[in-house]
């Protein structure tokens, strides 16, 4: 008994001994993960604290709930509405455009074609969103395209970066042109690795090509479908705070529409008013987005294994 | 035969759709391209459209004029890339070598607190907070560098995989018998095969660094250490910048040579995208399968 125990302390030192220069390649890494990720964390204390700069964050006094009243009393609802909502919407339409833009881009038979077609696809996920809010502005301004292309049909000119009542599409339509490419080669990768023999039996049994698409293609891609689409569920608390912010050149007279949990936060760091406030919207945020990525990732889980994060 | 038609409708609509989507993909960038070619005072009275109604570079000529600030503002952009992929692959590829060791003691749990970042964050604003009042990062070009260094823990996880699946172990063994030590096999051995993935990742990083307008944003407040994302921001967001830039001569072409720094500011992606482009969908595709 005692030589068991012996022998596999032994063995768990030599592991470790073994595992010594390991340890030291993975060093750097591990360091900044420290201060990147877990230093931070401290700092959720802001959230429950009368925080002001001076005193630093130990030295601000404890204010309880305070910061959280306020975020609930007025724009909780406005923020969370706008996030969930858009990135609600966006997951479905995103995901049935780049279905689809997958199974046109599968059908392209020249390597040329195809290779132009993937690559110009995907052109718009590279460029950042501070220049295609550029893009946005030479179609919206007063002497935009979009304005001169009305003014042929004698319509009078639209202010579009106060109306409101625009937002919702043009930030789909925004947000549909940057992202779709991205999960269009997804599926394309997925497909690409499918069976020419189901398609040629199928054929053979005299079904046209629009059969084939909804019997054989979307059943195929259901798993991949299913799996992207928890995966985003998770994350349909965080909004791509550039998007709102660059795109509607941060005009106030949007916000009812377009204002999201990130940009809240991200208008309060950077005019600096209140930060006890939006610590506490980013506190929420965080707390909402884990239980979700902890649910869909166990859902996940449960549809197939080794695509869930852990 | 009405089969093959069919067959043949399929395809023709497919190559229809996709030539559409390429427009809707080209245009906003022709758009863009065009708008700032276009005479600034033709474009206030006209607006702006597909071919330009009055040619005019004076909005390029004005950004060279002004070159000390823009050109700085480049530069700051290529060195803060340049730099920051290098040090990401320094840090990312060894700690993603060292959890490709399945007899690694402790593995568990360093996997464990890489993947907890991923799940759960403190967010924005204890992270400034941490940079600034811990690391006093305010106004340092390291800045611009390090809070994206790794932007998540799953790249990490991605050349991990790839060196678990891609590597035989056989290739280790041989080259400790031939007396290498740990850190030479991952050098001699590790580094090399992993070309693909470590492509993969210091692309997909460049682009993070070459857009990123955030942290000079939250980090730093002197006008002269702005990278050019920076710059184009905060042209388009903040009247009094712009005031800075364009008060000492009247007529300035205020509209399109914004347009023309924000053309000055895809060119190198445009560039270099073509060339890159396979490492772009690889990277793209290796993500979903392993998600």
């Amino acid at each position: 008994m005692d030589t068991l125990v012996v022998t596999k302390k032994g063995g768990r030192w030599r592991k470790f001994k073994k595992s010594i220069p390991f340890y030291l390649m993975g060093l750097p890494a591990m360091i900044y993960i420290i201060i990147n990720n877990y230093m931070p964390l401290y700092g959720l204390q802001i959230a429950f604290k009368d925080y002001r700069v001076i005193d630093g964050i130990t030295g601000s006094t404890w204010c309880g709930l305070k910061n959280f009243e306020f975020l609930f009393a007025s724009d909780a609802w406005r923020i969370t509405r706008n996030t969930v909502g858009y990135q609600f919407t966006w997951l479905i339409l995103n995901t049935i455009i780049s279905v689809f833009l997958a199974i046109f881009l599968n059908e392209v038979i020249g390597r040329r074609a195809k290779k132009f077609f993937q690559s110009l696809i995907m052109l718009p996920y590279l460029i950042s969103f501070v220049i295609l809010a550029y893009v946005v502005f030479v179609f919206l301004s007063d002497t935009g395209i979009l304005n001169t292309f009305l003014g042929l049909f004698g319509i009078d000119k639209i202010s579009w970066y106060t109306e409101p009542k625009y937002w919702p599409i043009i930030l789909t339509i925004v947000n549909s042109w940057k992202s779709v490419g991205f999960n269009t080669i997804i599926y394309l990768s997925t497909l690409v690795g499918f069976g020419k023999e189901y398609y040629e039996a199928a054929e053979l049994d005299g079904a046209g090509k629009w059969k084939q698409v909804t019997k054989i293609t979307i059943p195929m891609l259901k798993p991949t479908i299913i799996m992207m689409v928890t995966l985003g569920m998770g994350m349909i608390f965080r909004s791509d705070y550039s998007l709102f912010y660059q795109v509607t050149r941060n005009s106030g007279m949007l916000y009812e529409v377009t204002d999201t949990i990130d940009t809240y936060v991200f208008r309060a760091l950077t005019s600096g008013t209140n930060m006890g406030m939006s610590s506490a919207a980013a506190f929420y945020q965080s707390i909402v987005c884990f239980v979700m990525v902890m649910i869909f990732n166990a859902i996940v889980r449960k549809i197939s294994r080794e695509d869930a994060i852990f | 035969m009405t089969l093959l038609k069919k067959k043949n409708r399929f395809v023709l609509l497919s190559y229809i759709i996709l030539t559409l989507v390429a427009i809707a993909i080209i245009v906003p960038f022709w758009i863009l391209f065009a708008a700032s070619f276009t005479d600034e005072s033709w474009a206030v009275n006209h607006g702006f459209s597909l071919i330009p109604g009055k040619w005019s570079t004076l909005a390029y000529q004005y950004v060279l004029s002004r070159w000390e600030t823009f050109g700085k503002a480049y530069l700051i952009t290529i060195c803060v890339t340049v730099c920051g992929v290098i040090l990401c692959l320094v840090v990312t590829a060894p700690c993603a070598y060292m959890l490709s060791k399945k007899d690694l003691f402790g593995r568990r749990v360093i996997s464990f607190l890489l993947i907890f970042t991923m799940l759960f964050n403190g967010g924005m604003i204890a992270s400034y907070v941490n940079y600034t009042q811990i690391f006093h990062l305010k106004n340092s070009y390291l800045a611009y560098i390090i809070p994206n260094l790794v932007t998540s823990a799953y790249t990490i996880m991605l050349v991990r995989s790839y060196f678990q699946s891609s590597i035989p172990d056989e290739l280790y063994e041989s080259a400790r018998i031939d007396g290498a030590s740990e850190f030479g096999c991952f050098i001699r051995i590790a580094i090399p095969l992993a070309k693909p993935i470590l492509a993969t990742i210091a692309l997909m990083q460049g682009i993070a660094y070459w857009n990123d307008w955030q942290n000079g944003t939250y980090y730093i407040s002197d006008y002269g250490k702005w990278g050019i994302m920076n710059v184009l921001n905060s042209i388009n967001n903040s009247a009094s910048y712009l005031s800075t830039l364009t008060t000492q001569s009247e007529g300035v072409p205020t509209t399109t040579m914004r347009l023309a720094i924000a053309v000055i500011g895809i060119l190198p992606l445009i560039c270099i995208y073509p060339l890159f482009q396979k490492y772009f969908v690889k990277g793209i595709t290796m993500g979903a399968i392993k998600g």
